[in-house]
């Protein structure tokens, strides 16, 4: 089942999410980037639904960076936040969006951020946040060692904590997982933890 | 497990000598899982009227918005504040709206209206009003805050007994219950001023 995660830091925020690409008993692929760049300073890990997945963070990506272009300035995290949930909220009783969103972001004048939105468009501001079965796992571990203003090296450390113990307490867990940071530099991948290599895939 | 359980709440609000009290529990969870410690079900509509939305978070996120747009329309056009008598009959109206599809939220509106009277007043999802001239209960708890409030109420409260009322009524009936607690938000709203306290009590 899908497994991400997330953290604020002193000054950053930190996402990571499992990559495998699972339909039924089947993994398609164990390299799916769940953690889209939203814009230069956003990201958005989601789970859920792998199409609605796909289509509604690239609905937000688009619309984000659309007023972007209109207004001449970015939006804020906590407006993307809140755009993303009022469009969640709208879809829930006509045709809903099975997806959970982990967004982070980093703010000139507030910091960084980190929104917990699930698919019934429950949204709240965290400082630490899990989907899916390994959220039982990865929370418990936040909660025992997460402390606020963490560094990097200690936020990473948590995060290989938690990867460990999805890793090793549940049943079908994922074997590879990518993790992106945010800070006043941007959003970029920072590393994956990968236990099971694709075969390469011959060129044409 | 019915719709209205979950996220867990427990609303109460309580009547003393012009002056009133409005409290809730401070989880946000999904189901058996805490997400946040520090939800806020209270919100102030203006100086005078306060509002409460117990059941499920996301429906009492949307359905916060729309009320604040309609007060703020309201505002507008009349150029004063709703009192909380004719607040209560448009949430009550809004939520029959949607009678055949309704928001799932219980909510509680306390203010003071003329002459500083203090009126609290509770309701279903479909809007039906529950006036009442000492408490009323919402959410999750609310069997076990009926009969707290019912033993340890008294008429004609000063504003600190009443908060320590409204406190002890809180903690001991969220104490029985799994899906609310993790603390208390309590507001104490006189005509002079508004004051609000956070309550520690069982943080499980």
């Amino acid at each position: 089942m899908e497994c991400v995660f997330g953290l604020v830091g002193n000054d950053f925020a930190i996402v990571a999410a499992d990559t495998s690409a699972v339909h039924s008993i089947l993994v398609h692929k164990s390299n799916e980037d769940k953690i889209m760049i939203l814009d230069s300073h956003k990201l958005i890990a989601a789970s859920g639904e792998s199409g609605d997945r796909v289509q509604f963070t690239e609905y937000v990506q688009k619309n984000v960076a659309l007023y972007q272009f209109r207004n001449g300035i970015p939006l804020t995290t906590a407006a993307a936040a809140n755009f993303t949930r009022g469009e969640l909220a709208t879809a829930l009783r006509k045709n809903p969006y099975f997806v959970n969103i982990l967004l982070a972001g980093y703010d000139k004048e507030t910091g960084p951020s980190l929104f917990y939105i699930d698919y019934i468009a429950t949204l709240h501001k965290v400082d630490k946040g899990a989907f899916g079965y390994g959220s039982y796992f990865s929370l418990a571990m936040m909660d025992r060692h997460y402390k606020s203003g963490m560094t990097v090296e200690e936020a990473i450390d948590l995060v290989d904590k938690c990867i460990m113990e999805i890793r090793s307490r549940l049943v079908v867990a994922p074997p590879n997982f990518v993790i992106k940071i945010v800070d006043k530099d941007g959003a970029r991948e920072y590393a994956w933890r990968e236990s099971v290599k694709d075969a390469a895939v011959p060129s044409a | 497990m019915s719709i209205f359980e979950y996220n867990g709440s427990a609303l109460v609000s309580m009547v003393g000598k012009n002056c009133l009290a409005i409290a809730s529990d401070r989880r946000l969870g999904v189901q058996l899982q805490t997400i946040a410690t520090d939800f806020q079900r209270i919100s102030k509509i203006h100086d005078r009227v306060f509002l409460g939305l117990s059941g499920l978070a996301t429906d009492a996120q949307t359905l916060y918005q729309r009320l604040v747009f309609r007060h703020k329309l309201y505002q507008l056009r009349e150029e004063r504040d709703m009192k909380p008598e004719t607040f209560a009959n448009l949430v009550s109206a809004l939520l029959y709206e949607k009678r055949f599809g309704p928001y799932f939220c219980q909510p509680v509106i306390a203010g003071l209206g003329d002459e500083d009277k203090p009126f609290i007043c509770t309701m279903d999802s479909i809007g039906a009003k529950e006036l009442a001239k000492d408490f009323v209960v919402a959410g999750t708890a609310s069997e076990s805050l009926y009969g707290a409030c019912e033993s340890m109420f008294k008429e004609d409260m000063e504003p600190e007994e009443l908060f320590e009322m409204v406190s002890q009524a809180l903690l001991s009936s969220v104490d029985r219950d799994c899906l609310s607690g993790w603390g208390g938000h309590v507001y104490v709203v006189t005509p002079t001023e508004v004051e609000e306290r956070i309550l520690k009590g069982r943080m499980d």
